[in-house]
């Protein structure tokens, strides 16, 4: 058993944006190519050129169809990676000491060098967050970019996880969930962001934002309101064209030869 | 708190060195860093400075480390040893290849240079490539826009002077309601994203039109799951409604449009005077003027009255035909799968944002009147399109349609709307005409490809018959701007129009997924001539990166670099990557050097043609020109002052923008600013570009136009006019029988609808459902196909079935369907998808491959269960018993009507092994790949 932080100094994290994302796995591909460079041992591929290739990555994106009560069916991209979660399981249960979250801003990490491997922290995530790497054996997951953030030798734009400086469409954030007045926390706050199977009682630090409202646009049977017809045929319509040429800026005069 | 938290390296060494590039990993052209360890790539992400992608990158373009190491790559020239379509091939050496290559092609060049069909796939150097068949002489020479999206360019550049993605983008900044139509999920990838996410963050609305609920159309606010191929019905209707209602700018059409342009009665040309000007009256004066003079008011209304005849303007003649009950909502709703309350909702609501949201900017310009206005009025609602309205036989009345909705909004090039990209806005009169006199030995008159205008300019032999062997400019597809790659195969192999020796190709998968009826053009391909045994197309050059299903079927391999070790050039002669605020071009530069014996393609068209004495590529003396594609792209003098890059050239006073001479040093200005060129377009001057003085002027000095050209937008295309009177009987050059009617019908110089080919040439009794085809997000076409991380994202490729159709069949996710056309018949897997159009299947377009192709193991899922759709989409419709072959193509532009396919469903009772058609294996010139990755660049 490994015992976790009384609290944080900060509470780093996602905001991710469910009505932005479109589903294009540029996160995911991104975080791959990082994070097989960088911490700890590469993300493995079994198979990369044959049947059934599998290999590790930290994030992946998910996409759900939804059918509303009524309406059309809506499809719905959900991109999941570790949520460094306050209360989270993985690391109580780690028998090593390796599963940690670091006390200064939350983050959940594995230390590789004292992982041995079982598994154990992955039964306990709930949201199927861990990645066990078939060629290292030792767990995989989101690290956060833990060395990016403060990198130095990064330019200080660049000092923000992959996935998040990629992704095209914007709807990934990071920052402290910690803090009430940071940007992402704002953003949680204007937006409704929820956490993610709260039942689980994990409380995620990352934060989901709901997809908008889909299909509410009015229908209108005849006479909507901005297509009120100024005419009916061809006929009426070149008569209100005529008075209606009038008031345009610049003409002096109404004339038809 | 943990008793012994590690401490962590929080400042690890990222790279040695950054090297900034251009990204292929699709046609999208973003900027990218690539950080270098140890002389390896061992990170690539977005460059924050590139016009493009500000930095953001998807995810091919993340995964390009895994196609540069891809055991796919071609390693060294080949010759084929085995039949075609074997894969038998010897590695030989690159002076054994080039001296094949000059052995078979000198002596065409010399005796008939029409024998040498040149065509390029996904190519990013047609200005180079078009200048080396140019000068070889033949009239041979397109790139793939035949069968990708001729007819979204072709209608923009005959409507306006320009169209979507490379041509202009949506106002991201301004625009509060943004519609989308046909996006299937790329064209252009990234910078849509980037849009998108822009105008979700203001709050500003997306209406999807598709009759998919995927990528782009999954985040729309409103999703129109429309009936593929009846758009432009559609669109027609809401140009009904806001006509109708009056919700159109008179302003824009009378000054910018050639709404006001008298139409003479008689012929249906635009009346014009001795100069050919067009003719408008002058709301001020009631008088006949040209349209283009000091102080005109361009009357929308008035007719002329001549000799007893009244001339209408078109807008006239466009009032009688849209607001006919023909286009009411309620008459097209059932075909469209739209309900009528529903378009006129979306009506409505363009209606309420282009004209109650409307805003003004202060800035004052000047148009090509010599008016000052003070101000720009804002219109914010936006369009976008691609292939999904493009690729139906049609597309092109269809394009037109959704560009003529814009401009009667007016809300093309003025804040909030739709803006051109610079070389564009550039109307199709400033265009070349198609080129095709050929004389052996020597360059063909001119470029191949251009804009036609009437019969006059077609392709065509003293007899008659096409000068080209896609018949590309001739009356089955007059204004096929861009030629028909889908159909030289199947007219070389039947020798119509003509016989061919050689068929060249570069990156264009024809023996698989870019070709339709992919196992007859296989055949095509093999089929010898009985008494001589030899192929019937008798050579097959190609030249690719990598192992694609098609390089089995080419005698020759000449065998390309991968993005990251190749020079390139994207140049504003050619597909250009500009923004609506700045133009902008860039390289590619070799940030690795190949650890194979490949070579560039361009590079060695540089020696080939230096081997064949093409004048381009010869300097006097007759030795080598350009060593190498770089030696071109720095050296070459497209005209005086113009070269393939914009940036750093040569004045008198040293380095300049735009104009100048060659610059040895031009590539390392390049490089050092990240591999990129931009220029920003003087504020003032970044609205209203075809009418904006100040734009007409800094296009000039930018080299993009040698003078200003103002020009009316066309909703009526004269072109088309021309075309639709020959075949009406006018003129000496006349259609032949069998296409007048058709001429006559389809060339309507105003949009028209008309349903697609298919729908009337088979039985949609018996083939009720509609099939298409999306590309991923994840996954580009062809070459993206062997990546090892993509193919774990996009690795299979279920045909997609709606629920009704899931239950009627009686089918569940996994089984398996065998599914017909009148051309084929395939048995794949199915998978269940709510969110889509109730009469609609579709599945990812070229995840299927072939066995043996791609270094891909035999028993990897794009080759078991993946499968193409273009077994059952056939380059011809069935025949009509009259002897003819009639292309399954837009009759106006050519283009491949892809998305016509009728089909029909059943439940395969004995599920098969492995996805119908299953073909025999290829065997491997490059084997497999390895059995596990473990990527890391050792520091």
């Amino acid at each position: 058993m490994t015992t976790l932080p009384t609290s944080t100094q900060k509470k780093l994290g996602l905001v991710i944006d469910l009505d932005t994302c479109v589903g294009c796995h540029a996160c995911v591909v991104s975080c791959k190519g990082w994070n097989t460079e960088n911490y700890g041992a590469p993300l493995s591929d079994q198979n990369p050129y044959g049947g059934d290739p599998s290999g590790t990555f930290l994030n992946r994106v998910h996409s759900y169809e939804v059918q509303p009560d009524e309406g059309a069916a809506q499809l719905i991209h959900f991109p999941k990676s570790c949520l460094h979660c306050e209360d989270a399981p993985c690391v109580t249960v780690c028998p090593t000491g390796a599963s940690y979250k670091r006390v200064e801003d939350g983050i959940v990490l594995v230390n590789e060098q004292d992982c041995i491997g079982c598994g154990l922290c992955a039964w306990a995530c709930p949201y199927g967050a861990r990645e066990m790497d078939a060629a290292e054996k030792v767990m995989k997951k989101c690290t956060l970019c833990v060395d990016r953030i403060y990198n130095e030798n990064l330019p200080e734009e660049d000092r923000q996880p992959a996935c998040v400086r990629t992704c095209p469409s914007g709807a990934r954030h990071f920052g402290d969930l910690g803090d009430e007045n940071s940007d992402v926390s704002k953003l949680v706050a204007e937006r409704g962001g929820f956490d993610l199977m709260p039942e689980m009682g994990t409380k995620p630090v990352n934060q989901y934002l709901p997809p908008r409202p889909k299909d509410t646009m009015e229908e209108f049977d005849i006479l909507a309101p901005y297509l009120e017809p100024v005419a009916q045929d061809a006929g009426g319509f070149l008569g209100w064209l005529d008075k209606a040429l009038d008031k345009l800026p610049g003409t002096s005069a109404g004339g038809a030869n | 708190m943990p008793k012994d938290q590690p401490v962590l390296d929080l400042s690890p060494h990222v790279s040695d060195e950054v090297r900034k590039t251009t990204c292929y990993m699709c046609a999208c052209r973003c900027g990218i860093n690539v950080h270098m360890k140890e002389g390896k790539v061992a990170y690539i992400e977005g460059n924050k400075d590139h016009p493009v992608n500000k930095g953001v990158l998807c995810a091919k373009g993340s995964a390009g480390i895994m196609q540069v190491n891809a055991p796919s790559r071609l390693k060294a020239p080949l010759k084929r040893v085995g039949p075609r379509g074997s894969g038998e091939f010897e590695e030989i050496s690159w002076e054994e290849a080039l001296t094949i290559a000059t052995d078979w092609l000198a002596p065409i060049r010399a005796e008939n240079p029409e024998k040498l069909a040149f065509f390029t796939g996904r190519d990013q150097s047609q200005s180079f490539t078009s200048f080396w068949a140019q000068h070889f002489g033949t009239p041979n020479y397109a790139a793939h826009g035949g069968f990708c999206s001729v007819n979204m360019a072709a209608a923009g550049i005959y409507t306006m002077g320009g169209a979507f993605w490379e041509f202009g983008q949506p106002d991201w900044d301004y625009t509060k309601l943004f519609m989308l139509f046909g996006v299937a999920e790329d064209h252009d990838s990234n910078p849509i994203k980037m849009g998108i996410g822009k105008i979700k963050e203001r709050g500003a609305k997306i209406i999807g039109v598709n009759p998919i609920r995927s990528g782009y159309n999954a985040v729309a606010d409103e999703w129109v799951g429309i009936t593929p191929g009846t758009d432009g019905l559609f669109i027609l209707a809401l140009v009904h409604e806001l006509m109708k209602a009056g919700k159109i700018d008179l302003e824009y059409l009378a000054q910018y449009t050639n709404a006001p342009v008298l139409v003479d009665a008689e012929t249906g040309l635009l009346m014009r005077d001795e100069a050919g000007k067009e003719l408008v009256i002058d709301r001020n004066t009631g008088k006949l003027t040209p349209f283009d003079q000091q102080g005109v008011r361009p009357d929308l209304s008035a007719t002329h009255r001549h000799a007893g005849i009244t001339h209408k303007p078109v807008f006239h003649l466009m009032a009688e035909r849209y607001m006919s009950e023909e286009y009411a909502p309620e008459a097209v709703a059932e075909r469209c799968g739209i309900s009528a309350e529903r378009i006129r909702g979306i009506a409505n609501e363009i209606a309420r944002v282009a004209f109650e949201e409307s805003f003004e900017l202060d800035q004052e310009w000047t148009d090509f009147r010599g008016e000052t206005h003070s101000k720009m009025t804002g219109r914010p609602v936006s369009f976008h399109s691609m292939r999904g309205i493009s690729a139906h036989s049609n597309g092109f009345q269809t394009c037109r349609s959704l560009h003529v909705l814009q401009i009667l909004l007016g809300t093309v090039e003025v804040p909030g709307g739709f803006r051109f990209k610079p070389p564009y806005p550039k109307p199709a009169t400033i265009h070349p005409k198609p080129h095709y006199g050929v004389t052996p030995g020597k360059p063909l008159d001119g470029p191949h490809l251009g804009f036609v205008h009437g019969p006059d300019d077609l392709a065509l032999k003293p007899d008659g018959t096409a000068a080209r062997i896609d018949k590309a400019f001739t009356w089955e597809n007059p204004m096929s701007a861009h030629g028909m790659m889908h159909m030289v195969i199947s007219n070389a192999h039947a020798g119509d129009p003509y016989k061919i020796d050689t068929l060249f190709m570069y990156m264009a998968n024809m023996a698989w997924n870019s070709s339709m009826n992919t196992r007859g053009v296989i055949d095509m391909l093999t089929d010898k001539n009985e008494e001589t045994g030899e192929y019937v197309i008798p050579r097959i050059i190609y030249s690719d990166a990598y192992s694609s299903e098609m390089v089995a079927y080419a005698d020759l391999i000449l065998p390309d670099t991968t993005y990251l070790e190749r020079h390139d050039c994207i140049s504003l002669l050619d597909r250009p990557i500009c923004e609506a605020d700045a133009a902008a071009d860039a390289i590619r530069w070799p940030v690795i050097e190949p650890d194979r014996d490949v070579r560039g393609f361009q590079s060695v068209l540089c020696e080939l043609g230096a081997r064949l004495d093409l004048p381009g590529f010869i300097n006097e003396d007759g030795t080598q020109k350009y060593a190498d594609y770089a030696d071109y792209i720095t050296n070459h003098i497209r005209k005086p002052g113009i070269g393939p890059l914009a940036g750093w050239r040569m004045g008198e006073n040293g380095l300049q923008n735009g104009r100048g001479d060659a610059n040895e040093a031009q590539l390392d200005a390049y490089i050092e600013n990240g591999g990129f060129f931009v220029e920003h377009i003087p504020e003032g001057a970044n609205y209203y570009k075809p009418w904006n003085m100040a734009y007409q002027e800094w296009a000039v000095g930018m080299g993009i136009i040698d003078k200003p050209e103002p020009y009316l937008f066309q909703l009526y295309v004269e072109p088309m006019r021309k075309f639709q009177r020959a075949a009406e009987g006018h003129g000496e050059r006349q259609p032949p029988e069998h296409l007048r009617e058709r001429v006559k019908t389809t060339m309507d110089p105003l949009p028209i609808w008309y349903e697609p080919f298919e729908d009337s040439a088979v039985d949609v009794d018996e083939y009720p459902v509609h099939a298409l085809t999306q590309r991923p997000m994840a996954m580009y076409h062809s070459w993206g196909s062997q990546n090892a991380w993509l193919r774990q994202i996009h690795g299979r490729n279920p045909l997609y079935l709606p629920t009704n159709l899931m239950q009627k069949h009686g089918l569940k996710d996994e089984d398996w369907a065998t599914v017909s056309s009148v051309h084929g018949e395939i048995t794949v897997p199915v998978m269940e998808m709510a969110a889509l159009n109730a009469n609609t299947v579709w599945t990812w377009n070229a995840i299927g491959k072939r066995k043996g192709a791609w270094a891909l193991e035999e028993d990897a899922p794009e080759v078991t269960k993946g499968f193409l759709l273009n077994h059952l989409i056939h380059e011809l419709m069935p025949p009509k018993g009259d002897g003819l072959r009639w292309a399954n193509s837009d009759p106006i532009t050519g283009q491949a009507a892809w998305f016509d396919l009728r089909v029909k469903i059943a439940k395969a009772t004995t599920p098969p092994s492995e996805s119908q058609p299953a073909m025999p294996p290829i065997k491997s010139p490059v084997g497999t790949g390895p059995s596990e990755l473990k990527w890391k660049t050792k520091p």
